[in-house]
């Protein structure tokens, strides 16, 4: 079988403004992050001949990478809209580097925006982000979405003993490094206490424990290896990667503490030809704090229903042994929906090629696994990326 | 603004036909003597399509369960519970734990099926705490 390690590159990144972000609309916006991606890659839009985007909630379009496209005019022979929810943003990265692998394009754009923030009510966004629950033996009952995350986070402290402090770390130490970047969206230092004192929303989930809503896109361009060493950014590799998909709604999950994060990381590792160990950084999906324990965990960076104390030592912070989202993650940077974790894509671009402010910058910084997950802890896709092919 | 109700198609029916009648029910496989819940039109252990439904005894056990602070809608008030149940037959049901304080809820508690009226045709099946 052949394989996709080390085959493609991203030479391009870019994020828009996010946060809350008036007077300009998804669609615009997401042009916007792909405008910004080819300045930074130094790259002709008629050089580009492929296209994914994900649709958005805000200005729903049917055929969203058409008429991206269309909008750009430029004319892809590669066009397709995705939409698994957060995973979205790195199962895209795989069939991207599938797609270049075997020459159905060159030079792909990866491009996603939405303003769940200033395009939608409370409501409407709410209500939109919890039909994802089965229309008739789970949407009654009235479940938000932290309310399904909440149902992970009590399983696995009933299970393993994690506190409301452990999930509290992960807050903080979001919070920490997005006080430490000027674009994210939340960045006045927050307290362990701060998070279990602010408003219950779902037990044991907290305000603090939730992510952000926000409006902001992002937009990456690959290109084959070969070809990324003509460009003007230095080249960042995937070097692995794997997905995992286990159910879609969270009654019929297998198991509510482990996730399919344990197959698409191994999947990835085993690409990659690395272990957990090898990472000095991560980018773990952190719509809610107990997903970034499971991940932890399920990922082989601490042992099973060790995420808590894991969390909590400070290894996760920027100067531990394994920083995570140095961004501030969708907990504070930002979290407009499926393109949630493109941030966390870009950020680690940043951070592998070195170019990311000192304060924040992960000191030589070679490797990094970034994942992310869709619906409730349902699909799952681990990237492994570098900046070298050794 | 009205609760969410499920919009119940052919599959389902007898499940929802039980819950008028008080009696919970699973989809089995003839075949294979498999419980499913949600209703499907085959079996996902032997891929039989010879499927009926039993009666459960409406008895099962917390799998895990959150206390909503914040309602989904208006039509919800708030608290209230959302709770994974394990039916001790097997299948696992999203459902609400009623007539409790969420505070002394813990996984692994034992509870028993009731039905709420929602509208003139559906009842819900919630649960309560042994």
């Amino acid at each position: 079988m052949t394989t996709l390690r080390g085959k493609v590159a991203i030479i391009g990144a870019a994020d828009t403004e996010v946060g809350i972000v008036p007077n300009i609309g998804a669609t615009d916006l997401c042009v916007r992050a792909a405008l910004s991606a080819m300045r930074d890659a130094g790259i002709n839009k008629d050089q580009i001949d492929g296209l994914i985007t994900c649709d958005s909630m805000a200005e729903p379009i049917m055929y969203h990478a058409e008429a991206i496209a269309e909008y750009l005019q430029i004319f892809p022979r590669y066009c397709m809209s995705v939409g698994t929810g957060g995973g979205t943003t790195f199962s895209i990265m795989h069939h991207a580097a599938s797609a270049i692998a075997t020459g159905m394009a060159d030079t792909i754009l990866i491009a996603m925006a939405d303003s769940l923030r200033s395009g939608l009510t409370r409501e409407q966004a709410m209500l939109m982000q919890s039909s994802t629950g089965h229309p008739q033996f789970e949407q009654p009952y009235g479940p938000s979405v932290p309310a399904y995350y909440a149902l992970i986070g009590q399983a696995h402290a009933a299970k393993y003993g994690t506190t409301a402090e452990h999930l509290a770390s992960v807050a903080v130490a979001c919070r920490k490094h997005a006080a430490l970047n000027p674009t994210a969206q939340m960045r006045d230092p927050i307290t362990i206490e701060d998070v279990i004192t602010s408003r219950m929303i779902a037990d044991p989930l907290h305000l603090l424990d939730c992510s952000l809503v926000s409006d902001g896109g992002s937009a990456v361009i690959l290109t084959s290896a070969e070809r990324a060493k003509d460009f003007a950014q230095r080249p960042v590799y995937m070097l692995g990667v794997g997905e995992g998909h286990s159910h879609e709604h969270i009654s019929q999950a297998q198991s509510l503490t482990t996730s399919a994060a344990l197959e698409s990381g191994q999947r990835a590792y085993q690409m990659a030809g690395l272990t957990a160990a090898d990472m000095d950084f991560a980018q773990l999906y952190d719509c809610f704090t107990p997903t970034v324990i499971v991940e932890l965990e399920d990922l082989g960076f601490c042992a099973k229903g060790e995420g808590g104390p894991f969390a909590a030592s400070g290894a996760i912070e920027l100067g531990g042994s394994l920083p995570i989202n140095t961004h501030g993650g969708m907990l504070s940077h930002c979290h407009p929906g499926n393109p949630g974790s493109m941030f966390a894509l870009t950020e680690s671009v940043f951070q592998l090629r070195g170019s990311v402010a000192p304060e924040r910058q992960v000191k030589g910084a070679e490797v990094a696994m970034v994942h992310a997950q869709g619906g409730i802890m349902s699909s799952h896709t681990s990237l492994i990326l570098g900046n070298e092919v050794n | 603004m009205e609760k969410i109700l499920p919009p119940i198609n052919a599959i389902s029916q007898p499940y929802w036909d039980g819950c008028r009648q008080g009696v919970l029910r699973v989809q089995r496989c003839i075949t294979c003597d498999h419980l499913q819940l949600y209703p499907r039109i085959f079996c996902t252990q032997c891929t039989g399509e010879d499927l009926d439904w039993i009666d459960v005894s409406g008895k099962g056990t917390i799998a895990s369960y959150t206390v909503v602070t914040r309602a989904i809608s208006k039509a919800y008030s708030a608290p209230y519970v959302v709770s994974l149940i394990d039916l001790d037959e097997g299948p696992r049901m999203m459902s609400s734990i009623v007539h409790c304080d969420g505070t002394r809820l813990e996984v692994g508690m034992s509870v028993e099926v009731a039905f709420e009226s929602w509208s003139e045709t559906i009842m819900m099946p919630v649960f309560k705490v042994l």
